[in-house]
């Protein structure tokens, strides 16, 4: 099976299916989340964590699980538009929060700032980080235009920052790529960044 | 991950309720470390109380000037209010500095505080841990223990705090607010974390049925010239290997007031008291910065792995005294 880049950069892939019910489980329980502003009514064990719901319950599996344990970033969606690890979180306490995931960002005819970005300059290799990648980048812009400080923000009595390569290598270090596609990344984020800055798209 | 019951307290009485009623129960905010745990089967609780909905995420300023850091204020969100930027910019920056911005976005203010330690052998099920599992002994005492302890440490176990948070907190005299079934109660910063003597499976003195309400900062002025410094093997995300909390007050090149912590270095973040009493009312030089950082660290006990640390906190100290000197006189 081939998958085309556009289909990697939106998770546009073939459904692996429902993942097969745990049984008869006291321990299931019914659970409602709404991804990509669509309801999923589901029943889950409370240990099921955000990302395998995602994957193997709702079969969205533009998400990735890379270490599993919040090092690597390949799970990050963003929950009421704030970016996290979706791995270190169960999806029983997401209730009733807005989640998005790169499915949720663009479609393969219509593609989100950002991916087009990553395809412009190259923002991957093997594309298994870049789901997470995209996603941290658009909470993390909206983070910066905000006025969020980071550590090497050197100054935090003030109201701007700007997205200096510091800045950005700060503030995307929660998300690995294995492949050290990150030149191509960080040119990818930095044309969205100054198009957000100069351009329509606020 | 051994199985739980899931519930979500609705009121702080039911989460405090519940671990009343159960040793095994947990309660869970970001989960950011508790997931983990339970995952590697190092936390096995066999119920989980979420308490992401009870009334604990604000930020306020109290009538006498300190500020209350609700318990359930996320990380980035408490590192980012304006008012922990201004006055208190070695705990944003101590914040910041601590995991991903993923991480900081789900971990809450309460949990930094009880966090467990990365200590390799407690992770690791099938190592001894006198921690993990009391009697079982230590795995880093004559192990690999290059991120270990070198102050307080005991026979029994070598393990560091791996909060930032927490290690500005102690520079800054922070009162931890808890409820617990009879009711409120204070928790001075300083006697909230505990060394690890012969029961180090205790972390803090927060008692199982107790949770924890909000933070409080004192109003406390040396803070505005406040730094945390952090030392670790790459520049962003990672554990500090030693890291300094520091503040400073001068007048006329003497130093009228100074706040310092360290971390990396202890089973608790660790209150530099004797060097801080030496740099009281002493001129601002190197010579004295030296002094003071050394009669700190003079306890200290390096391992087979850990004994840069010793020098490496000793500078650390002075580097943070004598950056904060330059800030003031810029």
């Amino acid at each position: 099976m081939s998958f085309t880049i556009k289909q990697i950069l939106t998770g546009d892939l073939p459904r692996l299916g429902q993942a097969p019910p745990l049984a008869a489980d006291p321990y299931l329980i019914p659970v409602s989340l709404r991804v990509n502003g669509q309801e999923h009514q589901l029943r889950l064990e409370p240990r099921v964590s955000l990302l395998d719901a995602l994957r193997e319950f709702i079969g969205l599996t533009g998400t990735k699980k890379g270490c599993n344990q919040g090092a690597c970033g390949a799970c990050t969606v963003l929950v009421d538009g704030e970016r996290v690890n979706s791995c270190l979180t169960f999806a029983v306490m997401h209730e009733g929060r807005d989640i998005t995931t790169i499915e949720g960002l663009g479609e393969p005819e219509d593609l989100h700032p950002l991916q087009a970005a990553f395809i412009e300059h190259d923002g991957f290799q093997c594309g298994y980080c870049t789901p997470g990648q995209i996603c941290s980048a658009v909470a993390m812009l909206r983070e910066v235009a905000q006025g969020d400080a980071s550590f090497v923000s050197a100054d935090l009595t003030a109201p701007a920052v700007e997205l200096t390569d510091v800045e950005m290598r700060e503030r995307m270090s929660g998300n690995i790529c294995r492949c050290g596609a990150y030149v191509g990344i960080m040119n990818a984020i930095r044309e969205v960044y100054e198009q957000q800055l100069t351009g329509p798209r606020a | 991950m051994r199985a739980f019951t899931y519930t979500r307290a609705a009121e702080a009485e039911t989460a405090v309720g519940a671990l009343s009623q159960n040793a095994e129960a947990k309660l869970i905010g970001g989960g950011t470390n508790l997931v983990d745990l339970m995952r590697e089967n190092v936390e096995r609780p066999n119920e989980v109380v979420d308490i992401n909905r009870l009334p604990f995420s604000q930020i306020e300023e109290l009538p006498d000037g300190s500020l209350r850091l609700g318990a359930l204020a996320r990380n980035s969100h408490t590192a980012n209010h304006p008012l922990v930027r201004e006055r208190y910019p070695v705990l944003a920056q101590a914040l910041l500095s601590a995991a991903s911005p993923q991480l900081r976005n789900l971990a809450t203010n309460g949990g930094n505080l009880l966090q467990r330690t990365r200590c390799y052998y407690f992770y690791d099920v099938t190592a001894p841990c006198n921690k993990r599992e009391p009697g079982s002994g230590c795995g880093a005492l004559g192990g690999y223990n290059r991120i270990h302890a070198i102050l307080g440490t005991s026979e029994q176990c070598i393990a560091t705090h791996p909060s930032d948070m927490a290690v500005a907190l102690a520079a800054l005299d922070a009162v931890v607010q808890v409820q617990g079934p009879s009711g409120p109660r204070s928790i001075p910063i300083g006697e909230f974390h505990r060394l690890p003597g012969d029961t180090p499976e205790i972390d803090t003195n927060l008692r199982h049925d107790e949770l924890i309400t909000a933070i409080d900062l004192p109003a406390l002025p040396v803070a505005r010239n406040s730094i945390y410094l952090k030392v670790r093997d790459r520049p962003s995300f990672a554990f500090a290997l030693v890291s300094v909390a520091g503040a400073l007050a001068l007048a006329d090149s003497h130093i009228r007031a100074v706040r310092l912590a360290l971390g990396g270095v202890a089973h608790k973040p660790w209150r530099a008291h004797r060097a801080e009493e030496i740099l009281t009312g002493a001129p601002a030089s190197a010579e004295v910065f030296r002094r003071a950082a050394e009669a700190e660290l003079q306890a200290a006990v390096g391992y087979e792995y850990n004994a840069f640390k010793i020098e490496l906190a000793t500078r650390s100290l002075v580097r943070a005294l004598t950056t904060l000197t330059e800030r003031h006189f810029a």
